[in-house]
């Protein structure tokens, strides 16, 4: 539809404009620095030091930049009252709502792309392939679950705070599991009904703790099969954030 | 802002939604339970990075330290073996989240009652040391630890100049009033059992001779014991009495 390609197309050029890109540039710039100087002082394993430094980082980057920029430009957009111009155009909530995330995707794989270059020296080329396919279904998860967020909250604050809840919660899961299931003593029942709450909570969470691997770029590359269920994983897990976005989306009385 | 009601969300929507729940929680629960191996215990860091990691708050990085490394230890349907740690990167870990939290008494209790209890002497015996060593840094709240590693070199490795080593720097170091009578006793009783009664009778004398006993009980025990000593010293040397 014309009308998801045009607000791709503004919400690309806003970010342009806010200089977004040049700040991850900068921020790569200041990464690529920071791992050239801790190559210096590494005594052994340098190429896999600077690799892991640069690449950890980067991927954490990557998604503070876009789950701000996400936020704040919608509730920007908010409050401008554009939000209720654009929703009164002749076109479904559903295409404002794609128009938006297919703009905030455009971005976040270009910013995904601007985190793999300076790794091309360093890494392995099949593992780094993966890893930026990977950060980029990664950043997809995260922008998605900013725009719920944001259409939920409607405020900075809260819904940065709920991402970030989000994406923390969703890289430690399974080290909570493992330790929600490993009392030393005989698990009473609160030990039964604290690890059956971690365990539901963890199927409702994306699996980012096997996704965008540092080690993918050390050693000789995950097998396909590995970017086969990372993209499985985004694909659900984006249908299902943003068919939660469009229910408060529609629900929503602007 | 108010809401609108469900009725205007498009049923696709909706569909999507339930189908996507379900996807979901299927992938999830489909996927094998997360599982730690033993193998899998990295280097502990350095002291400074994880002071740096902890962005000014050692204390509270040290308990979640302990119970990621707890971890490595039980896991979530199946148990590995502590004798498959690697002890001495175990050592490193438990060393640094006492460096980084030297009131918390977890990592002792680990090393004495779990880690010192496996069926490999050399383990038990570097675990041992261990705790002696941490002993030696805070042994007015270190004691009870040192005081278990004492119960195993006694019982379990059956070496009992170890056990009377850690025994007499619990007599020596531990001199806080909460220091039961038993763990600053332990050395004159692992002496009983090395048949060194003399040695033993001399500590009691000097002990209730330093003024440091002033629980009327805790005297009048020691008195006693002191009598038996002396009793049996005397059975032992022809002449004596």
């Amino acid at each position: 539809m014309p009308i998801v390609a045009s607000l791709a197309r503004a919400t690309l050029l806003e970010a342009v404009r806010n200089r977004l890109l040049w700040l991850a540039v900068v921020v790569v710039v200041i990464a690529f620095g920071l791992a050239q100087f801790l190559n210096q002082v590494a005594i052994t394993e340098s190429r896999e030091i600077q690799t892991a430094l640069l690449a950890a980082p980067l991927r954490v980057a990557a998604v503070f930049i876009v789950a701000v920029f996400v936020i704040t430009s919608m509730v920007r957009e908010l409050s401008d009252k554009v939000t209720e111009l654009l929703l009164s155009l002749p076109a479904p909530r559903s295409a404002y709502f794609f128009g938006k995330f297919a703009g905030y995707a455009m971005l976040a794989s270009i910013l995904a792309l601007l985190c793999a270059l300076p790794l091309v020296p360093f890494a392995n080329s099949q593992g780094l392939v993966l890893w930026t396919l990977s950060l980029i279904c990664e950043l997809l998860i995260v922008t998605a679950m900013s725009l719920f967020c944001v259409v939920s909250f409607a405020q900075v604050v809260p819904a940065f705070a709920a991402v970030a809840g989000f994406y923390l919660l969703s890289r430690s899961m399974a080290a909570m599991q493992i330790i929600a299931g490993a009392p030393l003593q005989d698990p009473t029942l609160t030990d039964r009904v604290v690890n059956a709450v971690v365990n539901l909570i963890a199927l409702l969470l994306p699996a980012l703790d096997s996704m965008t691997q540092t080690t993918w770029l050390l050693e000789s590359g995950p097998s396909v099969s590995t970017l086969g269920s990372v993209l499985g994983q985004t694909v659900l897990y984006l249908v299902l954030i943003c068919s939660a976005a469009l229910f408060d989306l529609y629900r929503k009385n602007f | 802002m108010s809401q609108r009601s469900i009725a205007v969300v498009p049923r696709g929507v909706l569909v999507l939604f339930a189908v996507g729940l379900a996807a979901q929680i299927g992938l999830k629960a489909s996927a094998p339970p997360p599982r730690a191996a033993a193998e899998d215990l990295g280097p502990a860091p350095s002291i400074a990075a994880l002071r740096l990691a902890s962005f000014g708050d050692p204390v509270a990085l040290g308990k979640a330290l302990m119970l990621y490394l707890q971890a490595f230890d039980y896991q979530s349907g199946s148990k590995v073996p502590y004798r498959d740690l690697d002890y001495d990167r175990l050592e490193a870990w438990l060393a640094r989240i006492l460096e980084l939290d030297p009131s918390g008494q977890y990592p002792l209790l680990a090393a004495s009652r779990l880690y010192a209890e496996v069926p490999v002497e050399a383990k038990q015996r570097s675990m041992l040391e261990f705790v002696y060593r941490q002993y030696l840094l805070d042994p007015n709240r270190r004691w009870p630890w040192l005081a278990h590693a004492t119960a195993i070199a006694k019982h379990r490795l059956h070496d009992l100049p170890l056990a009377l080593r850690y025994a007499r720097a619990i007599q020596r170091y531990a001199v806080a009033d909460n220091v039961p009578l038993w763990a600053r006793q332990m050395e004159i009783f692992i002496l009983e059992d090395m048949n060194e009664l003399e040695t033993a009778r001399l500590i009691i004398g000097g002990y209730l001779q330093s003024g440091r006993v002033k629980d009327p009980a805790e005297l009048r025990f020691l008195d006693e014991r002191l009598k038996q000593l002396e009793a049996l010293t005397a059975a032992k040397i022809p002449g004596a009495n």
